[in-house]
C-alpha cells in the first residue's frame, strides 16, 4: 500500500521567547523540530507498511530548511520524501494550506501511486487548528477520520479501515472506504528508533523539491497570502492585569506559617470557599 | 513594531493591508448562527456558552442569533430546539434525520452546508470540540471561508466585521483575525472560554425545518460501535469549582503526587500544563491550557508553573488564582492573584497538611464553638 504522511516542521515552541520589551518574537537559535503530534502519525505509517508492504512517503510545505524535517523522517525509515516549497505559498492560513497541500497529494499519486491512506498529525504545535487535515480530506474526497486512537483492521482487497476514534465521551468504532485521511491522535503509540542503515543514508538520499508549478498548482492566486480567507490584522502580547500578583513574604517564616499565611489569604478574598471545601475522611 | 526588525510578528505586507472589499455574493449574507452540538441527546454546553458570545455579537450588528439543531427524529432534538431557544436564540434552524443521530462527518457536513448556501449567515461559530473542530474544518473547506481555530475573544468592528482573537505562535502571543472578503466568517471556541449565560424558560419561537439530501448509502463512513469513557474525575475538570496543577517546576513526575495530595485534601481536581503531558508525566486529559483544558474554578492553585500564555488563556477565568513558583519573574505572577516565591516541592505538603489541620472537622468545631 501506499501512504502519504503529511508533517510540518515547527519551532521548538517550548523555547520561542518573547522580547520583554519590543514584544517581538525572538527567532534567533530557535531549534526545530517535527511537529510532535505528527510523529505519531508517521510511525502509525511506518506500522501499516511494516505489515501490509508498500511505501511511506512523507510530505511537508515549508521553507528550504524544512527539508531537515524530512531527512529525520527519512532517518525513522520513511521511503520518500517530497518538500513543497516555493514563496507563492508565504503567508498561507489552513484553507490555502489545505490546498497546496492537496494538489501535492494528488501529484505524488500521479508520480509514485495513489495513496491509500493519507496521515496527518493532531495538530500541529505552532498553529494548533486541527483544520488542515480535514481540509486536505475534503479537498481530496477522502474519508475524513479524525482523532484516530488505533487503527484496527484493514482490508486491501475490499478497501476497507475499521478505527477507534476519540470523540467527545467516548470512542467510536467507524468502518470506512479506503482511500481516507487519518489524523491521528497523540500517545497512541511510541516513534521507533530508525534503524542504521536509515539512519546513515537520510543524509544523502534524495529529496523531491516541487515548486508550486511542479506540484501542479496552476492558479497561484489560491496560494499564500492571496489565496488565503483569513487576515491576521494584529499581533499582541496580553497585557498584563493591572495589579501584578500580591505576594506573601517568605521571609523568616516556616512553611507552616505560610501556609498558614496562605489559606487566611485566600479564604479572605473567597470566603464562601470555607465550607465547599471537602475534608478528605470526613 | 518597527518594520526594520525582522523579527517583529508583524503580518505580511498585502495581508495586514487587506480592505474589506465584500463581493457582491457575500453582501446578503446576515445573522449570527451558533451550531448546537446535540451527541447521544445531551446538548454540550459548549453551545450555551456560545449562544452567550453570540448574542452580544449579534445585538452589536443589529441582526438575530440563530441556533442550528442537526439531529435525529427524537425528543432529545426536539428538547435541544427548545434549549437554544432558551439560552437566547431568536430563530432555529433545523434538520432531522436519521442519519443525523450519531456524528458522522459526511451528512453533519452536507446538513450545515446546505443550510448556510440556503439561509446564509455572517457569522457561524462552533464548539472546539472533537466534533466541532471535526465539522468546521469540513464545512469551511466546503464553503471556501476562513475559519478561526480557538478564539478566546471575540467582538464586531466598527465596520461590521469579527473580530476573532486566539493565542499564536504557540501560544506566545495573541492574534486577531478577520475573514474580510468571505463568507461566513467562521470560528470555533473551546469549552469553558466563555462564561455560561443565564438560561430563562422562553417560548419555542420560529423554526425552520431544512431538509437533509442524502441517503444512507452515500454514506461512505459507518458507525460499528460506541464506548462511553469510564467515569473518571477527568471529564469534570472543566467544570470544577477547585483546581490544583503542576508544572516543570516540580523538577519530576514522582512531585506530581504532591499535586494530587493537595487536591484530595480539598476536594479539588488535579491538572497540569503542557510540558508536562509532553513529557508523559500525565496524559493529555489532564492538561490545563489553550490546547488541554480552559477552566473557571473558584480557586486555582498553579504549583511550579511558569505562566506561559497558551497556559494563561485557559486559567485566567478563574476566581482567585494563587501561584507557586521559585522565579519571581515568572509570568504566572502577572495575572496570579496571590503568588508565593518558593519551591513548590517544599511547600505544598506543608500547604497540604494546613488545609487539612484547618478543614478537619475538629478544627471546624472548634470554630464553632
Amino acid at each position: 500500500m501506499h501512504i502519504v504522511v503529511s508533517i510540518k516542521q515547527v519551532p521548538d515552541s517550548a523555547q520561542i521567547r518573547v522580547h520583554p520589551v519590543t514584544n517581538t518574537i525572538m527567532r534567533q537559535g530557535v531549534p526545530t523540530i517535527i511537529n510532535p503530534y505528527d510523529l505519531f502519525a508517521l510511525e502509525e505509517a511506518l506500522r501499516l507498511r511494516d505489515a501490509y508492504g508498500g511505501e511511506v512517503t512523507v510530505l511537508t510545505m515549508g521553507p528550504p530548511m524544512a527539508e531537515d524535517s524530512l531527512r529525520k523522517a527519512l532517518g525513522y525509515g520513511a521511503d520518500r520524501a517530497v518538500l513543497l516549497t516555493d514563496r507563492y505559498f508565504a503567508g498561507s492560513d489552513t484553507l490555502a494550506t489545505s490546498l497546496a497541500l492537496s494538489q501535492a497529494i494528488a501529484k505524488i499519486g500521479e508520480t509514485f501511486g495513489t495513496p491509500d491512506v493519507v496521515f496527518t498529525g493532531k495538530q500541529t504545535i505552532d498553529g494548533d487548528t486541527a483544520q488542515v487535515g480535514p481540509g486536505i480530506a475534503k479537498r481530496l474526497d477522502l474519508s475524513q477520520l479524525t482523532y484516530v486512537a488505533r487503527i484496527a483492521t484493514i482490508d486491501l482487497a475490499a478497501r476497507e479501515i475499521t478505527v477507534e476514534r476519540r470523540c467527545e465521551g467516548g470512542t467510536q468504532t467507524l468502518k470506512s472506504k479506503l482511500p481516507c485521511l487519518i489524523t491521528m491522535l497523540e500517545g497512541t503509540n511510541e516513534m521507533r528508533r530508525g534503524s542504521i542503515e536509515d539512519a546513515l543514508s537520510a543524509a544523502r538520499r534524495q529529496v523531491v523539491k516541487w515548486s508550486a508549478a511542479e506540484a501542479g498548482i496552476e492558479d497561484l492566486t489560491k496560494c499564500g497570502l492571496r489565496g488565503s480567507p483569513t487576515v491576521v490584522r494584529r499581533v499582541f502580547a496580553p497585557t498584563a492585569r493591572s495589579e501584578k500578583a500580591a505576594q506573601i513574604d517568605t521571609a523568616e517564616k516556616t512553611l507552616r506559617d505560610l501556609a498558614d499565611e496562605l489559606i487566611v489569604a485566600i479564604f479572605t478574598r473567597q470566603p464562601a470557599l470555607e465550607p465547599e471545601l471537602a475534608f478528605d475522611g470526613a | 513594531m518597527s518594520s526594520a526588525n525582522p523579527d517583529t510578528p508583524r503580518p505580511p505586507a498585502g495581508r495586514a493591508g487587506m480592505t474589506k472589499e465584500l463581493p457582491e455574493r457575500f453582501r446578503a449574507y446576515r445573522h449570527v448562527w451558533v451550531f448546537i452540538e446535540l451527541e447521544r441527546g445531551q446538548v454540550h454546553s459548549v453551545s450555551f456558552e456560545l449562544l452567550g458570545e453570540g448574542r452580544k455579537l449579534a445585538d452589536k450588528l443589529g441582526v438575530q442569533l440563530c441556533g442550528v439543531v442537526l439531529g435525529p427524529p427524537e425528543e432529545a432534538t426536539q428538547n435541544a430546539v427548545a434549549e437554544a431557544f432558551a439560552y437566547g436564540a431568536d430563530l432555529v434552524y433545523f434538520v432531522e434525520s436519521p442519519l443525523l443521530a450519531d456524528y458522522r462527518n459526511e451528512p453533519f457536513t452536507k446538513a450545515m452546508t446546505d443550510l448556510v448556501d440556503t439561509y446564509k449567515p455572517e457569522i457561524l461559530l462552533l464548539g472546539a470540540t472533537t466534533l466541532g473542530r471535526d465539522l468546521a474544518g469540513s464545512v469551511a473547506t466546503t464553503l471556501l471561508t476562513g475559519l478561526t481555530a480557538d478564539c478566546t475573544e471575540l467582538d464586531v468592528d466598527a465596520d461590521g466585521s469579527l473580530a476573532a482573537t486566539r493565542p499564536t505562535f504557540g501560544g506566545s502571543l495573541l492574534c486577531t483575525i478577520y475573514t474580510l472578503n468571505y463568507r461566513p466568517q467562521m470560528a470555533t471556541v473551546r469549552p469553558r472560554v466563555m462564561p455560561m449565560p443565564q438560561r430563562a424558560d422562553r417560548a419555542i419561537g420560529r423554526v425552520i425545518a431544512h431538509k437533509l439530501s442524502l441517503a444512507e448509502d452515500e454514506i461512505v463512513t459507518k458507525i460499528l460501535g460506541f464506548l462511553p469513557d469510564s467515569q473518571s474525575g477527568t471529564a469534570n475538570l472543566a467544570y470544577a469549582d477547585v483546581v490544583v496543577a503542576g508544572g516543570l517546576g516540580l523538577g519530576g513526575a514522582e512531585n506530581l503526587q504532591l499535586v494530587k495530595s493537595l487536591a484530595r485534601a480539598i476536594g479539588a481536581e488535579f491538572g497540569c500544563s503542557r510540558p508536562l503531558v509532553q513529557k508523559g508525566w500525565m496524559p493529555a486529559d489532564r492538561q490545563i491550557g489553550q490546547t488541554g483544558k480552559t477552566i473557571r474554578p473558584k480557586l486555582y492553585i498553579a504549583a511550579g508553573i511558569s505562566g506561559a500564555i497558551q497556559h494563561r488563556v485557559g486559567v485566567e477565568a478563574a476566581d482567585l488564582i494563587v501561584a507557586i513558583n521559585t522565579d519571581p519573574n515568572a509570568p504566572i505572577f502577572d495575572f496570579a492573584h496571590l503568588g508565593i516565591v518558593t519551591d513548590a516541592v517544599r511547600f505544598l505538603p506543608a500547604l497540604t497538611e494546613a488545609f487539612t489541620r484547618r478543614l478537619s472537622p475538629h478544627s471546624r468545631d472548634k470554630l464553632a464553638s
